[in-house]
Order: structure tokens, then sequence, then C-alpha cells
């Protein structure tokens, strides 16, 4: 059936800003999405909020709105764009939703848009529960026994019924945000609350758990002629009670005969025939019980979704973008396999490697969550990681999670034997958490059995076992008693279990250079296998590979001239897709110059792993082993490790020692960047001023320092990225506690870092691109923070609103000349703040920062391609960009995006430690409107009418009462306690006082509660969940109330809420603001 | 441990870790790319004569057991996978890899790179190869490959199909039987055993049929007093054209009973009607084969065994319509008879292992027979 023509245009919504439960992968699929429905000739028009997409570059859809992800903007979009029809299923849960709310409110019945992909009443019986299950039960398939609650009293008469342990899983929310398990009435009561607030529709399932059952996922796709195949089947190494996305998992499946494994395959078809979903992917998941093979349904998504990533990644199979072929009316048997070219993409993928999923969390960024694994997703990334044994992929990922490891342990990094009893370990086996795997290791040296193991994890036998080989080799390499006497047998089968040369050092007592280089005396080396779909059965066309060790390599090289990009690995909180991001570019500009783009990357989520985004794709863990395998096979005449963040910088010394070539910026200018004593000297020389710093590697010497340079200060560890550890100390005994708790980490060679904390000051970004001899600047944004603030966490705005020009010229030539000084080729960030008209240098990036992709949607200009052509040996001349952008005519503000209604607990005020997990961008003529629409973007909508809370601490009194006045003038109502309230009525505005929590009731907690309060201004003055404040600022998140903790944020607000009653919210796509660049008046 | 060679018939020697019995044995090498099912694989009849290349790296993780057998014994000569599983997971399992191929007298290869054999045998096709865990000489391993018979013109048939007709009447096992309701059984269905899986003969009791087996040299005479009201053609190993008494009892039969083939049965009715057959360069082995049905247009994933295949430009002139096609290399598939209520599947419906998208044949096999029936009353 050929595609249809009885439409021409479509919308897709994307996902919006990167948040735990939906990250990088949607940019992914709705690239692809977007692609071949252009390529079929459709008209397309995007909506997504967030700037650091590659889907939201103008050239990749016909009209791109970087606009919030709302029901409102996109009727709005609907409105002015009129297309015939609207693809929801690219876009997560959100652009689910949108589409959902779009149809209830009856707008695109309004604009005649047709949903395709999935229509309304199939998302309905797949999302909603009581639906869903009577969906599953019509076609005799088993679920777990469970009620819908929609409130306290619901949920305890459900619990008679269903009993304890007991799954709590709210409606509509992402990841299965607020959802919980419960032993206890006490904590069924807690979840069961938080999960109906969380509720759009105020809605919990309550569950017969099915805990430490088997859990499987099927990727399913279906065409209009009802061909449907099973892309890709996942077996999940966590068993049921962990979110799917915070497990490890494994594909395909591992444990299943041909009989349960069809018998699964059947189900999901006809969960998918049942449900509706007439074309497109779906993901079903299910649960099987060890003891008897009982089959049960736990959910379905009639969409795209991080499963169908990494099942994409896993086989090869590009899941979305058939998934839009078939929603415009192609049949599976029209679309051909890109990757054998002769056969169809009707077929199921068989794959002759195992990969395994290993997600990534960042606890130590909200020290006071639980950091217990439950069915609410807590990671924020995931690695992947091919080899032809589970054991073999399992290790590489685990190296690949980038937290230090060199595989499962036996790497130096286990904690010492003292470190926890057997009850201890015990515990850590039973209670899901992000390490269980090394305490199963850790069991397995202690001498526990399979058995054992799985009676306290639940954990499948099989892979237990597979764990207890990779202990086992251990021993054996540990037994051989040196790296000489290490035979060449067990050498290579230590490598084919995927131990690293970092763990294989530590067990025979020697360093990952000594067994690199005894490695490569005695030829044992990984060999490249091609990820094909078809197990070897065709012939592959698509250069995408993966490392073992065996006997035959399947790498084809060109002689063209090849360089090696280095992505950034695992998302996690500061390294994330604007990275990728990056990296995708510098792909894209190679391509232009035709150089071949070699692509090492781990993460299954990114458009860089994409094997149409470079010409060889090698899916590697990011370590210099692995990485220098690949350059080693494929002999590049570079390396790009300026676009993929912290990661490839911290290989960059070593493969420079190992003779690999790296372009642009030297290693040593990058070192010289980030070595305080060598940067501080080359300010000196170029006379450019620095806030007061020193270096210290010892307590004393801490202390000593901090007293030159003055109270208050930002302590962190040297070379970081997303300002891990950094903290603003006020006085010696906060210094003192800090480096009590870094002094483990701090050494000569990784100092610890002071800095003149400089209160009341603006903060600027600066990105640019230099070739050697020129420095030309891409854009100067100004901070919507207060420095202190990670500027990863803080609003900012180009161009810069309130600062002069004779600054922001000092700025340029500031930038210029650290930039030539340096030798900088290729991309340069450099962070500034001006204090009472003075320009101080906080810190320079001679790399991509995490603004590059926003700056480059702000200005329409390609940063990160250009920087990659002049890395490739391009001037800044050649790529014609010699001029500084020219300062947009609209305002660009950027907005993050923060986890913390996943971290119950944690506090969300901001610091010098970045938390945020994404962003989104606001566009718009006017300044206020464009702060409007971020905040509305990141999901904390500025309210019009209502009640405001104030509460600040004593130095932002002043500064109250003006943001009060403002307020009062727009047609709110002032709320305050105490000494804010005083501090208003003095300046003379109208304000009403409410109580403190200790005061009396109704104090400020019951008036959130009431949902009478549609905005809090709190500037903190203590820190921690715990304190009063800390208490609101937990309930008003639970609220989803937006809350904004500075004074130069409230500000911004308070404008953004006067422009957008004034003039409203319109419109308008990058492609429009763009043209208005070059022809406007 | 114990080492194993594989060596082809081209000199290329792969050298790994023994398992399963102590032996020397010769046979045609193929690749099976089906994840699961490798017990299903093993008993399944069709691999006579074959050394199996599993292409899933992992194999043995849940065991064998004794329901998923596709006939009383393993058949392959000998099986190689990258890694045999030591432990096994499964609530059905009763025994482990090592000790059922060990029992059969069968010897297997793992820790080889199985997937540089594989790309061997889709350049240069199924060849003969020697897996040997006794003999470990390469120049004697590679003579003695050179020297193993090929597929091409040899009678395998008699050698796995069975001695004596037999009843059947063992439907699918409760908890994955996909059919519903057995109907309880309303026709009679010979089926020629060529060395047929026992899913087929579940699957055709549970559609209905009074199902009784017949070895492949049964006669005419046999077959017509079993009362038959329609023929089935099973399965089976190597190449059609020797087997040609079975097609010379099909010709007799064909105009008078309703007849539905597969695989091996799909090549003996396009044979007995006058189709040509040929070797394929290494066939199809797997689970994840697309074929069209061209009458409804619609997509089936397949499970599939073959090495030989009915030639597309011979079957108009044999007064047989093309039914089903393949979409990865457009061989045939299925064919109809033009004028006889008769038609063949090249794939297995039956599945076992893989996908049950093809189960409707044996309902359609059923309702031909009820047409036909009705036609003639």
């Amino acid at each position: 059936m050929p595609k249809r023509t009885d439409i021409s245009s479509i919308l897709l919504i994307g996902s919006g800003p990167i948040v735990i439960g939906q990250g990088c992968e949607f940019d992914y699929s709705g690239t692809q999405a977007v692609k071949a429905l252009k390529e079929e000739g459709y008209r397309v028009i995007l909506v997504n909020s967030n700037p650091a997409t590659i889907m939201t570059d103008p050239e990749i859809a016909d009209r791109t709105y970087v606009e919030p992800i709302t029901p409102e903007t996109v009727e709005k979009i609907i409105a002015r764009e009129r297309p015939d029809t609207l693809l929801p299923t690219m876009g997560g849960q959100t652009a689910l939703n949108v589409a959902m709310q779009l149809h209830q409110r009856k707008v695109l019945q309004k604009y005649g848009v047709e949903m395709i992909g999935a229509t309304p009443e199939a998302i309905h019986r797949a999302e909603n529960r009581e639906a869903f299950r009577e969906t599953m039960w019509r076609i005799g398939l088993d679920v777990p026994r469970s009620a819908l609650a929609h409130s306290m009293d619901d949920a305890w008469a459900a619990l008679e019924e269903i009993g304890f342990p007991t799954i709590i899983r709210p409606a509509y929310t992402l990841g299965g945000a607020g959802g919980g398990v419960a032993y206890n009435r006490k904590e069924y009561e807690e979840i069961c609350r938080r999960g109906i607030d969380l509720s759009m529709v105020d809605e919990v399932l309550v569950e017969e758990s099915i805990i430490g059952w088997k859990e499987f996922e099927l990727e399913v796709m279906r065409d209009r002629l009802d061909n449907a195949v099973v892309v890709c089947s996942i077996e999940n190494v966590d068993p049921m009670g962990v979110h799917t996305g915070d497990s490890v998992t494994v594909a395909p499946a591992q444990t299943l005969t041909d009989r349960e494994y069809q018998r699964m395959r059947d189900a999901a078809l006809a969960i998918m025939r049942a449900i509706g979903v007439e074309t497109g992917g779906s993901n079903v998941q299910f649960a099987v019980n060890p003891e008897d093979g009982r089959l049960t349904v736990i959910e379905m998504n009639p969409r795209v979704s991080r499963s169908s990533a990494l099942a994409s990644k896993a086989t090869g199979f590009p899941i979305a973008k058939f998934a839009a072929k078939l929603a415009v009316g192609y049949t599976l048997d029209e679309i051909s396999n890109d990757i054998t070219r002769e056969t169809p993409a009707s077929f199921e993928p068989t794959i002759d490697y195992v990969v395994t999923k290993v997600p990534r969390f960042t606890f130590e960024k909200f020290a006071e969550a639980d950091a217990t694994l439950t069915t609410a997703m807590k990671s924020v990334g995931e690695t992947m990681a091919i080899g032809r044994t589970f054991r073999e992929s399992l290790q590489k990922a685990l190296r690949g999670l980038e937290t230090g490891r060199g595989g499962l342990g036996a790497d130096g990094k286990d904690p010492d034997e003292s470190a926890f009893n057997d009850e201890q370990l015990r515990r850590n086996l039973t209670i899901p958490n992000a390490e269980r795997l090394f305490h199963v290791a850790t069991a397995f040296r202690r001498g526990y059995d399979v058995e054992k193991l799985h009676d306290l994890t639940r954990i499948d036998p099989w892979f237990l076992d597979q764990i207890a080989r990779i202990v086992e080799r251990e021993r054996d390499v540990a037994a051989c008693g040196g790296l000489e006497s290490l035979d060449d047998g067990l050498f290579l089968r230590a490598k084919r279990d995927g131990f690293s040369d970092i763990q294989l050092a530590f067990l025979v007592g020697s360093n990952e250079d000594a067994v690199r280089d005894e490695r490569r005396r005695r030829g044992i080396r990984p060999v490249f296998k091609v990820v094909d779909t078809c197990a070897a059965e065709f012939r592959a066309y698509t250069p995408y590979y993966y490392s073992t060790y065996e006997q035959e390599d399947e790498v084809e090289l060109t002689d063209r001239r090849r360089v090696v990009i280095l992505g950034g690995g695992p998302n996690r909180i500061g390294q994330g897709i604007e990275f990728d991001y990056c990296c995708c570019h510098a792909a894209f500009a190679l391509a232009e110059m035709g150089i071949e783009s070699v692509m090492i990357n781990s993460n299954p989520e990114t458009v860089s792993t994409d094997y149409d985004t470079s010409d060889l794709l090698f899916f590697e863990p990011l370590t210099v082993e692995d990485v220098l395998h690949v350059c080693e096979r494929v002999r590049p005449e570079g390396v790009i490790i300026q676009f993929g963040g912290q990661t490839p910088l911290n290989l960059a010394a070593a493969l420079e020692r190992e003779g690999v070539p790296i372009l642009g910026t030297s290693v040593d200018s990058i070192d010289l960047a980030s070595d305080r004593k060598r940067f501080s000297a080359l300010l000196r020389e170029l006379d450019v001023r620095q806030p007061r710093n020193a270096t210290a590697t010892s307590v004393e010497e801490a202390l000593e320092k901090a007293g030159r340079v003055g109270y208050p200060c930002v302590v962190r560890p040297s070379y970081v990225l997303g300002g891990r550890g950094m903290e603003t100390v006020y006085d010696e005994t906060a210094l003192r506690a800090y480096m009590k708790a870094a002094v483990e980490e701090v050494s000569p060679d990784h100092p610890v870092l002071l800095d003149r904390f400089m209160e009341e000051s603006i903060e600027l970004d600066v990105d640019a691109v230099a070739d050697g001899e020129r420095v030309t600047i891409g854009g100067i944004m100004e901070h919507v923070e207060e420095a202190g603030i990670h500027s990863g966490d803080s609003g900012c705005c180009m161009p810069a609103y309130t600062l002069s020009d004779p600054i922001l010229t000092e700025v340029r030539e500031t930038t210029r000349r650290i930039g030539l000084a340096l030798g900088v080729r290729g991309l340069m960030n450099i962070q500034y703040l001006v204090q009472d008209g003075v320009l101080y240098v906080i810190e320079v990036n001679p790399r991509a920062s995490r603004t590059v992709p926003f700056v480059a949607k702000a200005v329409g200009i390609p940063l990160a391609k250009i920087a990659a052509k002049v890395m490739a040996g391009e001037s800044l001349a050649d790529v014609e960009f010699v001029a500084d952008a020219a300062s947009p005519r609209h305002f660009s503000v950027k907005q993050p995006v923060f986890p913390f209604d996943r971290f119950p607990g944690a506090d969300i005020i901001l610091g010098p430690e970045m938390r945020s997990t994404g962003e989104v961008m606001g566009l718009d003529p006017d300044f206020g409107i464009a702060f409007a629409k971020s905040m509305d973007a990141a999901g904390r909508a500025l309210p019009e009418s209502g009640n405001v809370f104030l509460s600040v601490r004593d130095s932002d009194k002043r500064g109250v009462v003006f943001i009060g006045r403002r307020l009062v003038d727009l047609g709110l109502d002032v709320l305050a306690t105490g000494g804010t309230w005083k501090a208003l009525r003095k300046g003379g505005v109208p304000c009403e006082r409410i109580y403190k929590l200790q005061q009396g009731r109704p104090h400020v907690i019951d008036r959130i509660k009431n949902d009478d309060i549609a905005l809090i201004i709190n500037t903190p003055v203590g820190k921690g969940a715990y304190t009063d404040e800390g208490r609101i600022r937990q309930e008003a998140l639970g609220k989803r109330i937006p809350i904004i903790t500075t004074i130069s944020g409230a500000a911004a607000a308070v404008t953004g809420i006067a422009a957008r009653k004034e003039r409203g919210m319109g419109v308008r796509s990058l492609q429009e603001y763009y043209q208005e660049r070059y022809t406007g008046p | 441990m114990a080492v194993a060679k594989i060596v082809l018939a081209d000199g290329s020697v792969f050298a790994g870790e023994a398992f399963g019995a102590s032996a020397e044995v010769t046979g045609e090498v193929v690749f099976n790319t089906a994840m699961t099912g490798y017990q299903e694989v093993l008993t399944d009849p069709s691999y006579a004569g074959q050394i199996v290349v599993m292409t899933s790296p992992h194999i043995g993780n849940y065991g064998v057991n004794d329901a998923d057998v596709e006939s009383h014994r393993p058949w392959v000569s000998g099986f190689v996978v990258r890694e045999r599983s030591r432990r096994v997971s499964n609530y059905r399992a009763s025994g482990d890899l090592d000790g059922y191929l060990r029992e059969h007298g069968i010897p297997g290869i793992e820790g080889i790179d199985t997937r540089a054999l594989v790309r061997r045998v889709r350049e240069h096709g199924a060849m003969p190869a020697i897996l040997s865990t006794l003999d470990l000489d390469d120049a004697s391993l590679v003579a003695k490959a050179a020297a193993a018979p090929g597929m091409a013109g040899v009678d395998l048939v008699q050698e796995v199909s069975s001695a004596e007709s037999y009843g059947w009447e063992e439907g699918e096992p409760v908890e994955f039987a996909t059919t519903g309701t057995r109907s309880t059984p309303t026709y009679r269905v010979a089926t020629i055993d060529c060395g047929i899986k026992r899913n087929i003969l579940r699957l055709l009791v549970d559609a209905g049929f009074l199902v009784r087996v017949f070895p492949a040299t049964a006669s005419f005479d046999e077959i017509r007093a079993f009362k038959p009201d329609g023929l089935f053609l099973s399965n089976g190993p190597g190449d059609p054209e020797p087997v040609h008494y079975v097609a010379e009892t099909v010709r007799q039969l064909l105009p008078t009973l309703p007849t539905f083939g597969i695989c091996l049965g799909n090549q003996i009715l396009a044979l007995a009607c006058g189709a040509k057959t040929y070797k394929m360069k290494f066939g199809h082995r797997g689970a994840n084969q697309p074929v069209k049905d061209l009458r409804t247009g619609k997509v089936e994933i397949t499970s599939q065994n073959h090495g030989f295949a009915v030639e597309a430009d011979s079957l108009a002139g044999a007064g047989l319509e093309l039914t089903h096609v393949n979409l990865n290399d457009g061989t045939v598939e299925g064919f109809a008879h033009l004028e006889h209520p008769a038609f063949a599947v090249q794939y297995h419906p039956e599945a076992s292992p893989g996908p049950h998208d093809s189960r409707y044949l044996f309902g359609r096999f059923r309702e031909l027979i009820a047409q036909s029936l009705g036609a003639r009353s």
C-alpha cells in the first residue's frame, strides 16, 4: 500500500526538556521521524521547547516551533499552520498527553486535524488503567489483581482485596513518577497520597505485587494491513519491583524457551491489535512467574519509547523511522532494511551478540533522597554495550557507565571487605539499589552460591551464574601470580569475559599500561563485528560495529580522510544531550567536507549513535582502552575530543601519549585552562581580572588560603563538569566540614579550588569559535540568576538584557585575547561576572559547552559545525565566520528543568552544584514574554492572577518591595509571613500576613495544600528539606506550584507576568525568526 | 577442558571446546538464526545429516525438557555454538544440553567464532564439514571434510521416517495451546512421514483431525486402506529428488485427496506435479523469514529449515500457482494446484521453534477438505 496522498502536512510534537524518564531518546526518535516524513515529501511542522535537540535544527523540519509544549501553545501553532495531521507518538508521554488534551478540548476537531500513528481511542485504551485491564481480559490475558483509587478511602478499600506488598502506580505520570511499593500501611498511605497528587487525573492503580517475577519487554510494530513484527525482546536482570528504566536489561531475552517466548509474542501482537494501534511501534511489558511460567501483562506504551530506542540500537532496526513511514500509510514490506538493503522491514531482527543496558544514577547530587530502586524511575541516563556473551557485554557496560569502575569490580575500587558485614551485604542484595550487581559479585567472592543469591535477589539463576563465572575468572587471573605468568589462554579468556586492562592490572598487581603493552606483545586484540539485524545471514552495508575477542574482523575502510569523534557516554547531570548535539554536528561538518566520520559512543538514547549520523559507528565504552582499539583499527588523521563533554577530555592525555593525534586546541592548552596556577598566571599576563582564588591540597592549607581569598567562597575539586562537589562556604566551620568530606579525593594532582564568591553580581557566558588566528563570538548570555548558582542551573538570556554596551565590548575583547593566548582551535566557553561595572573571568573552557546548542538556536548559526570544520583544518575565513554573530532581534531565554519531583526529600534550592537535567528555550521579541514562555515550557508557568507567597532572606528585603509592588500593580495578591510581611508593609505594599508553621493554623502549608497559592518566591536562608522553608518548598513541589528562589529570578518573573498580561503569548517558528534577522528592516 | 574442532571442506579450521558426546561426525554445515528453540532444532528430523551452527551466542540457558521435542531424539550430526550454558534456568527443565547430547551420542563444539563460520557459509554456501573431538589433526580433518558427501542426491528420508504406521492423538500442551478449544476429530488425515515434526501432528490434532502417520515408503493401497479425508506431506531432510517413491505415491493420491504439504512435502508435491527443485546456496534456517501471501497481501513471519527449493519458473508448467513468496530473496514459499484441492508451503506453519503467524494453514486445510467433501456429496 503506498503512502497517503490525501494528506500533505504533519505536526509532530517533541518531548520537551530532558527529565528523568524522558531523555534524549525522543530526539533520536523524533529526528528520524521528521527526516523520514520529509523524505516522503510531507511538510513537517515541529514543536519542541528543547533547544539542545537535533530535531529543532532549522533544516530538519519545514517549520520549527521552539515553544512550550502546552495545549494552549500547540493550538496556536495549529491555528497558524493548519496541519492535516498530528503525529503524537514520537514525543514520549509529553506528546501523548498534549495530543489527548487537544483531542478532549476538541481543538483537533475544530481545525480538522487527524491523529495518525495512534488514535485517541487507542491511546485511551493503553493509558487508562481500567480500560487497559478490561481490554486484556477481553482477549484472555492475565493482568495482576488491581484496583483504582481516586482518594485515600478508595485506596484503603482496595488494600482489603489486594493485600501487601502492594504496588502503587499513578496514572499519567512520567516514568511512573510517584509510584512505589508498599509493605506496610504507613508506606501505603504515603505513596498513595503522593501518587494521587501527582497524577494528572488524580488516580492511582493499586496492584497485586508480583515483585520478584521475571520481567520482559517486547518491541512490536504493526502496519495498516495488520502485518506485525516483534523487533526485539528485552529481559530485565532486575526482576519486577524495579522500574524498567532503572533495571539492568539484556537483549535478546535469555531465559525463555521457544514456547514461552512465542506465547509472549502472541500476547504482544494480540495486545497491539486489541488496543488498536494500527500503525507504528509499541512497547509491551510482561512479567513471568519463575515458578510456573504464568504470564501477566504489565503495561503497553502505544508510542516509541526509551526501550524502542534501545531496541533500535540493539538490533540496527530503526523503529521510529519505520513507525513514521507506517503512520503515513506504508506497509512493512514496502520499506527496505537500510542495513541489508535487499531485504524488507517486514521481518524480525535476529542478533548474534548480547546487548546489556545499565542505568546511570546520580544520587550523589540529591543527598537526602532515598537511593532505593523502586517502580518510580530515578536514573538520569544509561549506557549500552555489545558483546558476544552476556559477561562481556555486562563488563563493557559497567566500564562504559563512567562511574570509575573498570568492570564488575576487581578493579581496585571494590569496597574493603570490612566495609560491610554479612548482614549489610544481605540488605544490599535484597533491597534493590544502583550497585546491586557489584554486591552480587562480592557475595560470590564471599562464597555465596547461586541458590542463596537467587533467594535474596530474585535475579534469575542464569544471570547469577554468569556473574559467578566472572568472579571465577577473576580468581583464576589473580591466582596466576603476575602478568608474566598469566598464560595466553587465560589472558584471552579473561578478555573474552569482558575484563578491562584496568581489572587485569589490578588482579595481577600491575598497571594498565603494562597490561596493554603485554597484550599487544602477545597479539591479544579485539576484532570488530557488525550489527546487521540478521546474524550475518545477509551482507550488511551499514558500518555499525562493536568489539569482541574473536577470530574475524569485519571493518571495511575506504581511502578517504578519516576523523574520530568521541561522544559523551551515558547522560548524567552536567553532561547530556547538549554534548551529543555537538558530536552530531561534528559528524555533519565532516560529511560536508568529504571526510569520513567515525563516532565512538556508548549511549543508546542519542542521535550520535544512530548509524545514519556518522560514516562509521563504534558502539563502545569511552575508556582509554576501548577508544585506543578503535583508533588502532581505523587509523584516523585525528580525534575530536572537544565535543563530548568531560568524558573525552579525560581520555585526551592518555590518547596523546599513545600517539593518537588530537584535533583542535592542544591538550596542553586544555590543561592550562583547568590548571589554576597556570591559568591565573596567564590572566595576569593578559591583564584580565579574576575573583580572588587559591588552590589547596590539605585542610590546613585550605583554611589558611580561604582567609586570604575571603568568605564567602566557592570550593570545589578541580577537573569537574557540572559542579560535582561544589559548595559555597560562608565560614571556617563550613570549609572545614567540606574539606573533611573531600579530603580523600584531594591530592597534589587534584587540589581543591577556592574562589571568592562575588555577591550581587551578574554572570555571563560566552561561546566562541577560534582558529588560532581569529576568535569569533557566537553569543553572550546574561544569567537570570545571580552568580553563585551553577551556570547550568541558571536561567539565561540572549542578548544580554541589562548590561551596557561598554561592558559587552570589553567581554568581546577579553574573549578574543584569551582565545588567542590559549591557541584555541575549535569551541571555547568563558564564564564572566560583572560586579559594580567591573568584569572578572570565572573560568575558561576550551571545548564545547552546554550552551552551544542554545546559542546556535538563538542566533541561527551552527557553531559546533563551524568549530568541527576548523578543527579539521579549515580557517574561520574559509567557513565565512569572521564577524561576531549579530545580536538577534528577539530574546532567547534558556530555563533549566529540575528532577526534584523524583527525589522527595531533596531540597530544591539552587547552588553551585548543578542539579538540572535539561533545559527549555523561550523566544520572543519581548524579554518578558520570552521569559514567561521559558517558565511555561519548564512546567513552571507563571500565574496571571491569584496569591503569591513571598518569603525572603534579610539581604533581599530591600529587593522584595519592588517585586511585591509590581505584583500588586499587576492584580495579584501578595501573602507573606513575619519579616517579609513587615518589609513589604514598610515599603507600602498591600499584603496579607499569614502564619508561619509554628504560629497557628491555617499556616502557609495549609494554604498551599488548599490550592490557594499560585506562585512562591522564596530566597532561602537555610538549606535542607526539613527546615520550615524546606518543608514549604517540598509541599509546593508536590503541588507543582512554581517556586522562584532568587530575587533576580523574581524580577524576571514579574516582567514576564506583566508582559504576558499585556500582550499574551504568540508563536513564531525559528525559520521566521532567522528570516527576519536577514531581511528585516 | 577437551578440545574439539570443526573443519570445513574449503579447509577452514575452527578450534574450540568439546561438549556433548566424544565423537567424530561429518555432515553438511548449516546455520540457524533462531534465538530460541534449540531443543526443537536438535530434534527436528529435517536436520539429519547436518552439523548445525546456532547464530545466537548463548545456547542451553533453559536446559532441555521432555515436552519441547519434535521427535523422539535429536537428529543433527553435530552442534556448534558460541557458548553452551553450564547453568540451566527454567521451571520446566529436566536436564541440560551437554548431558542430552552426550546421551544421544552427538558431539558439540563451543567457544569458536560462530559468526565467522556463518559468514563463510553465507559466502561459499553450505558445504560438507567434520566435527571431531577425537582426531584433532588439521590436515587429516581437512581431508576427511573434503571427502564427506554432500546433500544433493542423497535420500535421508529413509533414515528418519518411522518404520511402522501409527496413530497420533496428542495436541499442544494446554498451557501453551493457541487454538483455544480443541475440536473433536471430524476428518481423517493420512500423513506421510518423511521426518515429521511432532508439532505438525499436534496442530493437526488441535485442528480436528484424526491423524495416522505412515512411513515414507507406504504404498497407495496402505494409505487408501485408512480411508483418509485428506493427505498430509511432512517435512524432512535433504534433497527431494531421491525421494521419488513418495512423489509417486502422491501422484496417485492427488486426484482423490485434498493435500497439504510442508517443507520437503512442498517440494515432493511440486515434483509429483512435474515442477523442479534445486539446491540453494545455504538455504533458509531460522524463525524470522518474511513470507507474503500473494492472495491476501499479508506478510507472515515464518519458521524455516530448508536447503532445497522449488523453481519458480517450473510452477506454471506443472499446473501450479505461486501463492507465497519469500520477501528476502523472492524464492517460492508456497503454491496451490490449479486443478486439485492441494496446496503446500515451503516454510513451517507449525513453527516450533518460531512465530505462530501461519497456524491458520491447518484450519485452511480443514476447510479445503470440508469443501471438497461437500462438493463430492
